[in-house]
């Protein structure tokens, strides 16, 4: 295949539905004359509802159904227990939810919910994460001898805060339930693995489900796996055969409902000789999980590969707490679990007099120390110099501006090349064009556009000859939208039908003709470690009287393999570092262990960078040729911009200031209290 | 959200009649914050009647201040051109305030009376002394980042959120109130109350009492006057701590001033303290921290569940310290 529409910054083909208002989601699909249906949610952390009266609510005029525990369907499957909705009387976390109500308006339903009276039989609970307890621990070679034979040791506890994806399209569903099937029209990253989820809950067969999306306002994970408000939906949909139901959770609720990545809390040790060569990595992270469903952030995956240490150990500690689900949130594992090693390696930088590109250059391992096999790729130490240079890194600070101390910091980011091995697709020919059909998702990362690109040359046309269809359950089977695993797994999916085509029908197909192709794992995989690299630089600027922090500059470097669309990828990329800057200065879901829930609840509060905090934020990468990875040489480039960001703003503000901040967020009164009469 | 009645009467002195006459009735303006109250059940008025036509839009020459109407809106009013070149702690507390979408909605007489921005207080799920009088506060041992360390009390502790009235205050501004029984004049530092045990109530004015225009004094000193925000981000977010200052600086020695706070306290702050050590005193940064050390001198700080509020008390004397720097130049 040779690239010629791969490549091409092409603009993207929603971008006019988009800014016109045209493109529809989830919970503006059209339908006929919809209900509206609002939760009811547990204001207890721990316990069990004892008297649930919805008299008053079911009175209201205008109100359909009120739905309760008394009077839910009996679900096929409560294994997922998050999903378990209205199924029991107990409630594991505040914010639960308890019922709802179905109403003429979302209105009335909202003011019927109100009107729902609850008392509960409350039990102790516990919703506050620490690092005392049990830890799984993976141990290679002697790690308690290197720390204490080593000439250099960084030993610290690094923590991050909870965070919520908060999307801007709320998680929203219209669903259907007629003639024995059900619709949801469902903001979601992937259709048919919500179908898989719902069948199984309701017990239904995939036949008799469709889930439709295709366009969604953002997930970052967070729609990945259906959460409760989609079985809520649906269940409000069957109380109702023939009337659409439309749910939108609220702003406030998502806080509750729909995951969130765990606060972690990692003791970060790294031993080192004069040399600054790595004898021993240590990773102890302590993370929580809900008791109703287990879910673990794997923070402990990326200092297993990232460098070359002969003493290794990550041990995590998942604390189940009376607390709302976790879930997939922008680079699961990798986000958090790059923030303390990044940050220590600076530390042992210092601590060496060494420059931390240098450190970073010296433990750069020939081979991935996990598994012993040879990287596809890797081209960290060249991100490291590119960027160094690109940066103006020999200028690093510190220095002063007036007022503002300024420095600038450099951390290593790292994500896997994830492929699923499920994915379908079908080209078909008609009109002297061809027709891509997948159930694959477009979370605004660009797939509308970019397997276009890749449909044409592997068909060997021109890019405008392709049309695609995506987002609909009708269309073949398709994975999740996740682990930037999106289009290398769909992208192979439609190769290989593109190859069945050209064979079966050669390159002057009549209309009509239509082939199917599919994806399986990598082979190349039992040979190969395969994962992205970049390096991120910040330029920090804090205040001398008021400890306040601005980033006017970002740049990071990546090594993505071949990048199939430049406008869109440069969107991936620095829209992940700003979220990566937005996790060092700002987010953080607070949580009242007196309440168990999260009080910020709100974008007023729950802060994420506004335009003013994103200055100037670039990316590049490098023209890196991976053959290993799949036939296009592409690895997902979703996640990999946030990964290191974080590190990255910390280590700039330690050049600017010396005060080594190693809790996020970076708020201005870590950096008072440090210096409470300025600098 | 419950149903609530809507009217939009003809002129101020119905409106005031009709709020006057239902006690779950209430005055919208731009409806920044009102409908967001509506929205989360914070309030449950069953009437809510629309004055945003009823008053001056139009900011006008007085006794050699200005008048700014009650229905004018802040956008406008960070504008004008007055506003900026005699007043600039005025222009420039009003565009650190929301957003520019916030500014285009929200109203001169609505914005000082914004309710707090605590937490609970816009929980209904939470207890709060302010929403739900004797049920308790919440933020006390709670997330108390925002809150007071000024003038609070055991009943609340929470913050006043508006930067224009902090301005205002400075200014020495008048309010013109319209009630049931006529017009009254307040001082702009009169208007807003300390929490004490009454947090309901955040200013004196009486239910059915309509402000219908705000008058800046003459305050020639104020041509020389800054407002400093320190925020969590650096755009849309309540003041951390915040300070409006005028000075007057002649031989090196201060000859007046004007200073008020705003995020640490239940009202916006006059610094009289402070403004009594500057006065005759060396324009000197050991005088501005004397300066704010007399003021701060009553701050308590409350611990949190994140790490409580204390560095507010350093972070306001060094915000105060700086904005007077930045404002030491010798008078014309």
């Amino acid at each position: 295949m040779t690239p010629r529409s791969i490549g091409l910054d092409l603009a993207r083909r929603d971008g006019p539905a988009k800014v016109t208002g045209t493109a529809t989601y989830a919970y503006e699909t059209a339908v006929e004359h919809p209900a509206y249906c609002h939760p009811v949610q547990a204001t207890i952390a721990r316990g069990r509802v004892t008297r649930l009266d919805t008299t008053a609510a079911a009175a209201l005029p205008g109100v359909l159904t009120v739905l309760t525990e008394a009077n839910a369907e009996r679900l096929a499957s409560t294994e997922d227990g998050e999903l378990a909705v209205l199924q029991s009387a107990e409630v594991a976390f505040r914010g639960q939810l308890i019922g709802c109500v179905v109403a003429e308006t979302s209105e009335i339903a909202r003011q019927a919910a109100d009107l729902v009276e609850v008392s509960y039989a409350e039990e102790d609970h516990e919703t506050e994460l620490t690092a005392d307890g049990s830890y799984d621990a993976d141990t290679t070679g002697d790690v308690e001898s290197a720390f204490a034979e080593a000439e250099f040791v960084v030993d610290q506890t690094y923590t991050t805060a909870m965070y919520h994806n908060n999307p801007m399209e709320p998680h929203a569903t219209t669903a259907l339930w007629q003639d024995g099937t059900l619709t949801l029209w469902e903001s979601t990253q992937g259709v048919h693995p919500t179908r898989s989820s719902v069948a199984e809950v309701f017990g239904l067969d995939t036949s008799r489900i469709r889930v439709v999306c295709p366009y969604v306002g953002g997930g970052f994970g967070s729609k990945g796996m259906p959460h409760a408000n989609v079985v809520l939906a649906a269940m409000a949909a069957r109380a109702l055969p023939g009337r659409p139901v439309k749910l939108a959770v609220t702003r406030q609720q998502m806080f509750s409902l729909t995951g969130y990545r765990t606060p972690t809390i990692q003791r970060t040790r790294l031993a080192a000789g004069r040399d600054g060569r790595l004898s021993a990595i240590a990773f102890d992270v302590a993370e929580q999980t809900s008791k109703v469903k287990e879910f673990a952030e794997e923070s402990g995956k990326p200092s297993r590969t990232m460098y070359a240490a002969p003493n290794r150990r990550i041990a995590h500690r998942l604390a189940a707490l009376d607390v709302p689900v976790t879930s997939w949130m922008r680079a699961p594992g990798e986000c958090p679990g790059m923030f303390g090693p990044e940050v220590a390696m600076d530390e042992l930088a210092d601590r060496l007099g060494m420059d931390p590109i240098e450190l970073r250059l010296v433990n750069d391992p020939a081979e991935d120390p996990e598994s012993g096999k040879p990287f596809s790729s890797r081209n960290l130490a060249e991100c490291l110099r590119t960027g160094a240079e690109r940066f103006g890194w020999a200028d690093r600070g510190p220095r002063r501006d007036g007022r503002w101390l300024v420095g600038c910091g450099v951390a290593a980011s790292v994500y896997p090349v994830n492929r699923m091995p499920e994915s379908t697709a079908v080209i078909r020919f008609a009109g002297g064009r061809y027709t891509v059909d997948i159930g694959a998702a477009d979370l605004g990362t660009g797939t509308w556009t970019t397997l276009p690109q890749i449909a044409a040359d592997a068909l060997g046309v021109p890019v405008d000859e392709v049309e695609v269809r995506i987002g609909d359950t009708d269309y073949p089977h398709a994975s999740v939208a996740g682990g930037s695993s999106g289009m290398i797994t769909w992208g192979s999916a439609v190769l290989d039908a593109a190859a069945v085509f050209r064979e079966k029908f050669g390159t002057d197909p009549a209309d009509g003709d239509e082939a199917e192709g599919s994806v399986s794992e990598n082979p190349e995989e039992e040979h190969f470690a395969m994962s992205a690299f970049g390096a991120q630089f910040v330029e920090a600027r804090v205040h001398a009287d008021t400890g306040e922090v601005r980033v006017p500059r970002m740049h990071g470097v990546f090594a993505v393999g071949r990048v199939i669309n430049p406008r869109t990828t440069r969107s991936q990329l620095v829209g992940g570092m700003t979220m990566g800057l937005s996790m060092a200065l700002h987010e953080q879901s607070v949580l009242d262990p007196r309440f168990g829930h999260v009080v910020n609840h709100d974008l007023a509060e729950y802060h994420v960078a506004a335009n003013a905090d994103a200055g100037q934020i670039t990316a590049e990468w490098l023209d890196e040729h991976d053959p290993h990875v799949n036939a296009m040489g592409a690895k997902g480039v979703g996640e990999i911009g946030i990964v290191g960001a974080a590190a990255a703003v910390v280590n700039a503000v330690h050049r600017a200031t010396g005060v080594r901040v190693r809790d996020l967020p970076v708020t201005l009164d870590k950096l008072l209290v440090s210096a409470p009469r300025g600098f | 959200m419950e149903p609530f009645d809507y009217r939009r009467p003809g002129d101020a002195a119905t409106a005031v009649r009709t709020v006057a006459a239902d006690p779950s009735a209430v005055f919208l303006g731009g409806g920044t914050n009102l409908v967001d109250h509506l929205k989360l059940g914070v309030r449950t008025p069953g009437l809510v009647v629309d004055v945003t036509s009823l008053t001056s839009a139009e900011i006008t020459d007085h006794n050699g201040g200005l008048r700014i109407g009650a229905a004018v809106r802040n956008s406008d009013l960070a504008a004008d051109r007055r506003v900026r070149e005699r007043y600039p702690v005025l222009a420039q507390a009003l565009l650190a305030g929301a957003s520019g979408q916030l500014r285009n909605m929200a109203t001169t007489g609505g914005n000082p009376l914004q309710r707090t921005r605590c937490v609970y207080f816009q929980d209904v799920t939470t207890p709060c002394n302010k929403r739900s009088p004797g049920s308790g506060c919440s933020a006390i041992g709670g997330y108390t980042r925002h809150h007071a360390v000024l003038g609070a009390s055991p009943e609340c502790i929470a913050t006043h959120p508006s930067d224009l009235a902090v301005a205002l205050t400075a200014l020495d501004a008048e309010v013109q109130v319209l009630g049931p029984d006529g017009e009254r004049t307040l001082g702009f530092g009169d208007l807003h109350r300390l929490p004490g045990d009454r947090p309901d109530r955040d200013t004196v004015l009486e239910h059915g009492e309509l402000i219908t225009a705000i008058d800046l004094p003459e305050v020639p000193i104020a041509r020389n006057s800054a407002y400093r925000k320190v925020r969590d981000r650096a755009s849309y977010a309540f003041a951390l701590v915040s300070v409006a200052a005028a000075l007057r600086v002649e031989s090196g020695i201060v000859r007046d001033s004007r200073i008020a706070f705003g995020g640490v306290a239940h009202k916006p702050w006059r610094a009289s303290r402070a403004e009594e050590v500057l006065l005759d005193a060396p324009a000197t940064e050991a005088t501005y921290r004397e300066a704010a050390e007399a003021e701060l001198a009553g701050a308590v700080a409350v611990d949190g569940i994140d790490g409580g509020n204390g560095f507010k008390i350093p972070l306001l004397a060094n915000t105060l310290a700086a904005t007077l720097r930045d404002l030491t130049r010798e008078a014309k």
